[in-house]
């Protein structure tokens, strides 16, 4: 039998407040082995309070090459951002 | 010394994390996946991290001018407290698994007691030890469980490791004099009431591991008198090589 | 795709590179980039791993429990290490099974200094004052280098290393403080670990093959020399606070230079031990060898376990 164990991807969280942040991946049979592989290997100079874990195979990762069509067309909608719009410098608290 | 009954039940608690966390040592770089390693050494880690504030104390408690390490490498095999269980040496994963096992649920009944010590430096080591030995057990637990319920050829390992380690679970229980002398006093554990527990809890989980639970009538004993099995020496002459080869140098 | 269209995406990658962009694993690469990294990550990570063996070798008699502990944690280190680099290296579509069949099969090499033997305490010093000091001064620019998970990986390592070459001067230092007889191991530790260390920054620039196109991708900053020399120069002043003497009859400051002038390396040596006869090249690819395959049943087993428990999982559900 030659199965290998899987690849991970694991997530922590640093402290209370922050989101959880990608840190890396490992190997692990399963579900809780990863998450104690991930706190041995991820978390051993107290980096965490919350990890995920996520088999590698169930990321969906958009593809660099359509990076035109997926990401430039929000380049010139400056109007999103409250420097497009000007007011006098009196109004205050906005 | 005024208090030789206190030192003595310190060091009997000492030595179990430090031999046990020797055991785990010889295996760093040498496990079957890196990341079984990183956790083995984590474990070791932890075990040496207890087994040093215990010398320290032990070294206090003495009177003499000593320290944690003299207290570590400087005495002979017969005056090393540890149980047999934790001396046995990593024949194959399943006996690393199994020992860690039998000892950590063990361990953890242990603490949560101690914990409860009239002696406040003992409760508070306790305290710190019993988050860390609850990791301990559980990752050593699912790895009984994968083992035991894994390929055939790992339930006749695990089998075979629970088997040749089972005769040394009876002694965790033992009441030496000294035992005794400390339970009464409110330091320390009442022994006898955890083995209940303990067989209750082992045996739960080995049979979830689609493991048998071993019928044995006859147990060893020895340890906690200082009375080893073969195996300890081998480790102490490691343990004590610079010490004994350089007496007396800072490191 | 044509000859002329790969060219012209050539061309807009080493502008991307020029420009420090970093280059993600999804990006189109050239097949050369893909394989250079997949060479020289899993290298790195082979090392790192070979690496714990000969520190691994004194964790039992280590000679307090301080430096037991400190010993423990930092070989549990280069695991983590060797960790972060395959998985680095697995991003680039080989998986960390194949490269240790690489290694194991001894087609992949690693640093040749782990193929000298540990045989005092006093190794385990030098080797975290120097061997680390070495690592460490490749290192710090890779940090920097365009493949986005392998700077990823350094920047997590070399934060961790910073404890490592401090333990190691630490004990070279204890050591040099203590009787005669511990002057003695140290100094000798130094005399066996001064030359293999020059050799880690690798052949002279003269001889090495990869310089030009790894300085090209920022997979290097410096040249060979240049690396062993800012070593040099950093590393005999400290020998000269430990009072253990660099064996080295030609190592002068040279006022000029502002550097020091040292010794011919044998060079005969380093390809010696590169090519497989070093003192303990066996014994390492052994002793890694033995582990794995002595971990087959374990982890076989959890594979097996997982595969049951998914199953459970399954048929209660439905």
């Amino acid at each position: 039998m030659k199965k290998n164990w899987p690849l991970w991807e694991v997530f922590v969280r640093s402290k209370n407040g922050l989101e959880h942040r990608h840190f890396g991946s490992l190997h692990a049979a399963d579900a809780d082995m990863a998450l104690e592989n991930a706190r041995d290997v991820y978390t051993r100079r107290n980096e965490g309070v919350s990890i995920w874990v996520v088999e590698s195979k169930h990321i969906t990762a958009s593809n660099p090459e359509n990076n035109g069509e997926m990401f430039e067309p929000a380049q010139d909608k400056v109007y999103r951002h409250p420097t497009f719009y000007d007011l006098p410098d009196e109004v205050k608290h906005m | 010394m005024k208090n030789e009954a206190l030192y003595t039940y310190i060091l009997g608690l000492a030595d179990n994390s430090l031999i046990l966390g020797q055991r785990l040592g010889e295996l760093c770089g040498h496990g079957p996946s890196l990341e079984t390693d990183i956790a083995c050494t984590n474990i070791s880690l932890d075990l040496i991290g207890q087994t040093r504030t215990y010398y320290q104390y032990a070294a206090k408690v003495s009177g003499k001018e000593i320290t944690e390490d003299d207290v570590a490498f400087l005495r002979l095999e017969r005056e090393y407290r540890n149980v047999l269980l934790v001396e046995q040496p990593n024949t194959h994963f399943g006996f690393v698994i199994a020992r860690q096992y039998l000892f950590d649920v063990f361990h953890l009944l242990f603490l949560n007691e101690l914990q409860h010590s009239k002696d406040e430096t003992l409760s508070a080591i306790a305290k710190k030890g019993i988050k860390e030995v609850s990791y301990h057990k559980r990752f050593s637990g699912d790895w009984v469980k994968r083992l035991g319920d894994g390929t055939e050829e790992s339930h006749k390992k695990m089998q075979e490791a629970v088997n040749a380690l089972w005769r040394y679970t009876d002694e965790l229980f033992e009441m030496s004099e000294g035992d005794q002398q400390m339970a009464t006093e409110g330091i320390g554990v009442d022994l006898s009431k955890l083995k209940e527990a303990y067989y209750e809890e082992v045996s739960e989980l080995l049979s979830e591991a689609t493991l048998e639970v071993p019928e044995r009538k006859y147990f060893s004993y020895g340890g906690k008198k200082g009375i080893h099995t073969e195996h300890m020496g081998y480790l102490l002459s490691d343990l004590q090589y610079m010490q004994r080869t350089y007496p007396n140098m800072q490191w | 795709m044509s000859e002329k269209e790969v060219k012209n995406l050539e061309a807009i990658f080493e502008a991307r590179i020029a420009r420090d962009e970093k280059i993600e694993p999804k990006d189109w690469m050239p097949e050369k980039y893909r394989k250079t990294h997949i060479r020289q990550i899993s290298q790195h990570a082979h090392s790192e791993i070979i690496g714990m063996l000969p520190e691994g070798n004194w964790i039992t008699r280590a000679p307090s429990l301080r430096r037991k502990a400190a010993l423990l944690a930092k070989v549990q280190d280069e695991a983590g290490h060797g960790l972060y680099l395959y998985s680095a290296c697995e991003t680039l579509g080989v998986s960390r099974d194949e490269l240790y069949d690489q290694l194991h099969s001894g087609k992949a090499k690693y640093s040749s200094i782990f193929n000298y033997p540990t045989v005092t305490w006093a190794d385990i010093g030098a080797i975290g004052w120097l061997v680390d000091g070495a690592a460490i001064i490749n290192q710090v620019p890779l940090c920097n280098t365009s493949f986005g998970p392998y700077a990823r990986a350094m920047v997590r390592v070399c934060k961790e290393e910073s404890f490592h070459q401090r333990q190691g001067y630490e004990i070279m230092l204890t050591l040099c403080n203590g009787t005669e007889e511990q002057k003695a191991m140290a100094q000798d530790a130094l005399n066996r670990w001064w030359w293999p260390s020059l050799m880690m920054l690798g052949p002279t620039d003269a001889e090495s093959v990869h310089t030009e196109q790894s300085m090209k991708w920022k997979l290097k900053r410096k040249t060979n020399d240049e690396l062993r020399q800012q070593f040099i120069d950093q590393t005999v002043p400290q020998a000269d606070i430990l009072g253990i003497t660099v064996p080295d009859p030609d190592l002068k400051w040279n006022e000029e230079r502002g550097s020091y002038d040292f010794g011919e390396i044998d060079w005969d040596e380093f390809w010696q031990v590169v090519k497989g006869h070093g003192p303990c090249n066996k014994e390492r690819m052994n002793a890694r060898v033995g582990a794995w395959e002595r971990g087959t049943w374990v982890r076989d087993a959890a594979m097996a376990y997982a595969e049951k428990q998914e199953k459970k999982k399954v048929s209660k559900a439905s």
